[in-house]
């Protein structure tokens, strides 16, 4: 087995493992909850058959042992149960509501890298200097900001005040491509911006940990422009540890759009689990709580293989 | 050889982590007496004089009903920051212990505590928070067990890198050849070379409990009304951003700004507790030809 | 003497109000190798950098005269960074210290020379690919052909220090600037770069400084030698007048602090007992590559004894085990198979934690950095219970400290305030307090200067005859082995390849080994000095 191949194997295997923690995780949530959990989804509308029906559609009466194998083999089948509140299979309304949230963390992500990766190396290289000063403490103010706040001060001046774009609302890509932009102009920038300030320092301590290394010295020693030096020496073997910042931060904004989502009634998986949340809909928080572990898990997945394909290290023995 | 500075004093230089602490100390004279500064009471509803912007008689003005601003913001703080400093004492307290054990033993303890860390970090911080809350419902004690819960494997990552990179340290191995014992060797060795580490993230967790928190009660699910919180002022005041915007401002500030101060706080510590970055800063003061 | 390559005058490097480099002079002609030696804080890195404007320290300022002969004559002081550039690479090549760190993992070798080439000779990539072909050929690189699309990581030390002098000569420059290239090798891999450096020159003629602190080296390489001691030229003489009549006391106190192969053992022992007996010791351990893990056999089917009150010699290049072989005898790895006894009891037993004690190489790291010297010195004594209460700790922390040279006042200090001799006399007073029947000294002296080495070298002699103790000396260095030891095995890949007396190993060699190794060792006398 090539080195690469026993590498990728490994990390699957890990995957593996933890979604299995996962799927215990999600599947206990149900069961921790203090009291029964039919009786508080069905709240007021509580009568002895329709308690008797939801618990035994979804299957909570049987032994937990069984309960979580079967869990486990719809969930492999793509059947993940129906919601306590309106009855509707889980998946479907999950897959409806994907879309608008990964337009939204894309989106974010981008904006995040195209400030990130310019200021992040720009301060490195400066380091010590008054532009890494400012650089540095203006990203912390970016981290240190309530992405809800900045969201509600958004369209408090650019909607409200301003008039230039909708307090609110998701128009599809593919069929409303001006309308698509102008509704993710102002929660993608919520999004982006904070990730952005994130991911700036990451970039640049990333980067400066790579110009401190023996080959950039090596590389300045056979009188290479500055330019060749930071992109061929610099930049490209800071592109791993970049790479990894930039899965990792994917994955938090895909879990932590939820407020943004609530603030700008984005009808994304977010404010779906929300919503799930306050109605005590089990089923579905179960649902959506898994499918984002799974797409956080797929994501570190992707990450390790394109990781594998840069650093020859990995691939070469 | 050459004298070290007291980690202390070479953190105050810095101007931009002086002024964090002193906010800070002004925070925490809030959470001892918000009751005794804050002017009126967190309730008390006045409506003649709702809507009122920021003035003499209320320094942060009115809310839609005529509460003062000002008052409902100390006193918010006050629970805002009981929460974070609950939890984050939890996380870390478990966590460290979590992380020393699994660095310092290794072996398949390790792999375990490990592999149930990383299935915690495969979900994101606030989705995990809203999960606990969904078992078991909202409330102050939810929220702090949640951001409690959910900060853990931070800290246990943390001590466990520390702890790997200690362990491997000529002296320990001189202490473990001595026959000295484990304990003696965690409480005397180790703990004492991971502590910058864990202090900067001790901060930095502190600044990120904050946001946690506001998010949770801006949702509805941390403190519950009456009790006044950051976030859901925050969330109150949308309706009203353009024609009250102190209703706004002022508590996302105040949330912003305990959350710089933290942040700008571990930078700074991080600057003057890793040797690194030390013999840098040192550096640069021999060379400034003090 | 031709003209100067390299004309240095008046050099002075300063930071802050520091004076680093004061005003140093040398000069270096074609074909020529001038080396610069000089303690840790003397000053020579800084110097050769200082002087070809490579020079990266924050805040540092650079004064005086280095000018590059040529067409044209450049003054490298204060030239502007395009001149530097066109300098660096194009007419100074480097050789740096560290070959693990110094190539970019990233890059194909190929790479890594053609770069050079496109810079300074504007070739294209498909160009300088026979160049550099033929550079790999040049320096001796096996299958040079295949090897242009390896990476770094692929090659072993000798092998990328090889390519590194490839780069820095790709370009054909006047003058090689190598800044202790081979510190970081064997020594066996170390004489075939001053071989495969000094061809070179003859072939290319290029002019070479050559900066280590290691004299034996500089006696190898040097046609000229000039001497720094704390940024001062102390001596700049030929090289047969720097070892034959050295003017400078420093220059004296650095050759006589030298260890060299034929010099006297330590005294002999009558008749003993032997103390420490192993048989067959076999250690593996898995070893975790970001590629998954592979079990290495360490140590294979060793076995060996030690008399009490001897010193047993063990030798062996990097990667031959004898750290493991330390460890094994402290507990602190397990052994597949075999036994090691002190007096018949095993040494992973409890009791002998009290009577097998071990000194590390790094001074550093060595000793916590958070506590006292006193707290290190009697951690031991706790935790056997060798004193009575704090005051008779601290009674034995002092009685210690002046055995190992020290004044009692030490005690109260911390490590960063300490030198390296002083923090490795306190690692011995700790190893001694538990008054050990083996003592294992793992490279104890190898990252010291070499006159600190010297006087702690004495020390331990002097400590073994005081106090009867019993020693494994680890060590890659021959002439100090020679120095401490009664016996010496020589280790290599985990296996014993010779085992006798120091006496004899050093006068009759057995293995084809030993005798490489031997032959590698830099002679005292310098090249071209005739027969020794």
């Amino acid at each position: 087995m090539t080195p690469l191949l026993r590498f990728l194997t490994r990390r699957v295997l890990h995957s593996l493992v933890v979604l299995f923690g996962v799927l215990v995780l999600v599947f206990a949530l149900v069961h921790l909850v203090p009291g029964d959990p039919v009786r508080i989804a069905l709240g007021t509308r509580y009568t002895p058959e329709a308690y008797e029906a939801l618990r035994t559609a979804s299957g909570l009466d049987r032994p937990l042992l069984q309960q979580f194998l079967g869990y486990v083999g719809s969930a492999v089948r793509g059947d993940l149960g129906v919601s306590f509140r309106n009855g509707d299979p889980v998946t479907v309304t999950l897959l409806e509501r994907l879309p608008a949230t990964v337009s939204l963390g894309l989106v974010g992500i981008v904006i995040a890298l195209l400030i990130a990766i310019p200021l992040g190396v720009f301060s490195a290289l400066r380091e010590g200097r008054l532009s890494d000063g400012i650089i540095r403490v203006t990203s912390q103010f970016g981290v240190s900001v309530p992405d809800f706040w900045m969201g509600i001060l958004l369209i408090g001046l650019f909607s409200t005040t301003l008039g230039w774009l909708p307090t609110s609302g998701y128009r599809p890509l593919f069929d409303d491509p001006a309308g698509w932009l102008r509704h993710i102009v102002l929660p993608g920038l919520t999004v982006g911006l904070v990730a952005g300030a994130i991911m700036t320092r990451y970039v640049r301590s990333a980067v400066l940990e790579v110009a401190s290394m023996g080959y950039v010295r090596t590389a300045r020693s056979k009188g290479l422009s500055p330019g060749v030096v930071t992109r061929r020496h610099v930049m490209r073997n800071a592109l791993v540890p970049i790479l990894t910042i930039t899965g990792i931060q994917l994955a938090t904004i895909l879990g932590g759009v939820i407020v943004v989502e609530v603030v700008f009634a984005w009808p994304g998986l977010g404010r779906l689990v929300f919503n799930a949340v306050s109605a005590r809909d089990y089923p579905l928080i179960q649902g959506a709580v898994l499918l984002i572990a799974v797409l956080f898990l797929l994501i570190n997945l992707l990450v390790d293989v394109l990781y594998a394909v840069v650093d020859p290290r990995i691939r070469l023995s | 050889m050459n004298q070290r500075v007291s980690p202390w004093k070479l953190l105050l230089t810095n101007p931009i982590t002086a002024l964090s602490a002193a906010v800070l100390v002004v925070v925490a004279v809030i959470v001892v007496g918000a009751g005794a500064l804050a002017p009126y009471g967190i309730n008390d509803i006045d409506v003649p004089n709702a809507l009122q912007g920021p003035g003499l008689t209320h320094w942060f003005g009115t809310d839609e009903l005529g509460r003062d601003v000002l008052s409902r913001v100390l006193v918010a703080i006050q629970a805002s920051m009981r929460i974070a400093v609950i939890s984050v004492t939890f996380a870390a307290v478990v966590g460290v212990a979590i992380g020393l054990l699994a660095g310092y033993r290794g072996g398949w303890l390790d792999s375990v505590l490990m592999r149930v860390v990383d299935v915690m970090f495969a979900f994101p911080v606030l989705l995990l928070a809203l999960a606990i809350v969904a078992i078991l419902g909202p409330g102050v004690t939810t929220t702090t067990l949640a951001i409690g819960i959910v900060f853990t494997p931070i800290f246990a990552r943390v001590a466990r890198a520390s702890t790997l990179s200690v362990r491997t340290e000529p002296y320990v191995a001189v202490s473990r050849t001595m026959g000295t014992g484990d304990g003696y060797i965690l409480g005397h060795h180790v703990l004492p070379n991971i502590s910058g580490p864990l202090i900067v993230q001790t901060s930095l967790s502190l600044a990120f409990a904050t946001l946690s928190e506001a998010a949770l009660s801006f949702l509805g699910l941390g403190i519950q009304p009456p009790q006044p919180s950051l976030g859901r002022m925050i969330f109150d005041s949308q309706g009203f951003v353009t024609m009250a915007w102190w209703m706004a401002v002022f508590p996302g500030a105040a949330i912003f700004v305990i959350v710089l101060a933290f942040n700008l706080l571990g930078d700074g510590l991080r600057d003057v507790l890793d040797p690194k970055q030390r013999t840098l800063i040192e550096a640069r003061r021999a060379g400034r030809g003090r | 003497m031709s003209a100067p390559v390299l004309d240095v005058t008046d050099l002075r490097v300063r930071i802050g109000n520091r004076e680093i480099v004061g005003g140093v002079s040398l000069s270096v002609a074609r074909e020529q190798t001038l080396g610069i030696v000089g303690e840790s804080g003397s000053g020579k890195s800084m110097t050769a950098l200082a002087a070809t404007g490579l020079l990266d320290a924050p805040g540092a300022v650079v004064t005086g005269s280095a000018v590059l002969a040529g067409t044209p004559q450049t003054q490298l002081v204060g030239a502007s960074a395009r001149v530097l550039r066109g300098v660096h690479g194009g007419r100074i090549g480097f050789v740096f210290q560290d070959p693990g760190t110094s190539l970019n993992p990233l890059l194909t070798l190929e790479r890594q020379i053609t770069e050079s080439l496109e810079a300074h000779r504007g070739s294209t990539r498909r160009g300088a690919r026979s160049r550099a072909l033929e550079l790999l050929e040049a320096v001796g690189l096996p299958d040079p052909s295949a090897r242009l699309h390896s990476y770094p990581h692929q090659l072993s030390g000798g092998q990328r220090q090889r390519v590194m002098i490839a780069i820095a000569l790709a370009c054909d420059p006047e003058l090689l600037i190598a800044d202790e290239p081979t510190t970081a090798l064997d020594v066996t891999t170390q004489a075939q770069i001053i071989d495969l450096v000094r061809e070179l020159q003859r072939d290319f003629g290029t002019a070479v400084v050559w900066i280590s602190h290691d004299l034996g080296v500089i006696g190898q390489v040097a046609d000229q030698v000039t001497v720094l001691q704390a940024g001062e030229a102390v001596e700049q003489a030929p090289v047969l007048d720097v070892f034959d009549h050295p003017r400078q006391p420093y220059t004296r106190e650095l050759l006589d602090a030298r260890p060299l192969i034929g010099a006297d053992g330590p005294p002999p022992v009558e008749e003993a007992p032997v103390l420490l007996d192993v048989a067959g010791l076999d250690v593996t351990f898995t070893a975790e590559t970001p590629r998954g893990r592979s079990d290495v056999r360490a140590v294979q089917d060793l076995s060996f004894r030690i008399r009490r009150g001897t010193t047993l010699g063990l030798v062996g290049e990097s990667g031959s085990g004898k750290s493991t072989v330390a460890a094994a005898l402290t507990a602190l790895v397990r052994p597949a198979a075999g036994t090691a006894t002190l007096d018949g009891i095993d040494v992973a037993d409890r009791s002998m934690r009290r009577r097998i004690s071990m000194v590390f190489q790094d001074p550093f790291s060595s000793l916590n950095p958070r506590r006292t010297v006193a707290a290190a010195i009697a951690e031991p004594l706790r935790v056997h219970r060798l004193a009575d209460g704090k005051r008779g700790r601290a009674a034995r922390v002092g009685e210690l400290l002046e055995l190992v040279g020290l004044t009692p006042e030490f005690a109260s200090r911390y490590p960063h305030e300490l030198s390296g001799g002083q923090r490795q006399r306190v690692s011995i007073a700790r190893a001694v307090a538990v008054e050990p029947d083996l003592l294992i000294l793992d490279e104890s002296t190898a990252s010291l200067d070499v006159s600190v080495q010297d006087r702690v070298l004495d020390l331990l002699a002097e400590l073994q005859r005081e106090l009867g103790l019993t020693y494994l000396f680890i060590a890659h260095d021959l002439a100090v082995v020679q120095r401490m030891s009664h016996d010496v095995l020589v280790l290599r890949d985990g296996r014993a390849v010779e085992y006798r007396s120091a006496a004899e190993l050093f006068a009759h060699p057995d293995a084809d080994y030993t005798r490489a190794l031997l032959a590698a060792v830099p002679p005292a006398r310098p090249r071209g000095a005739g027969a020794a």
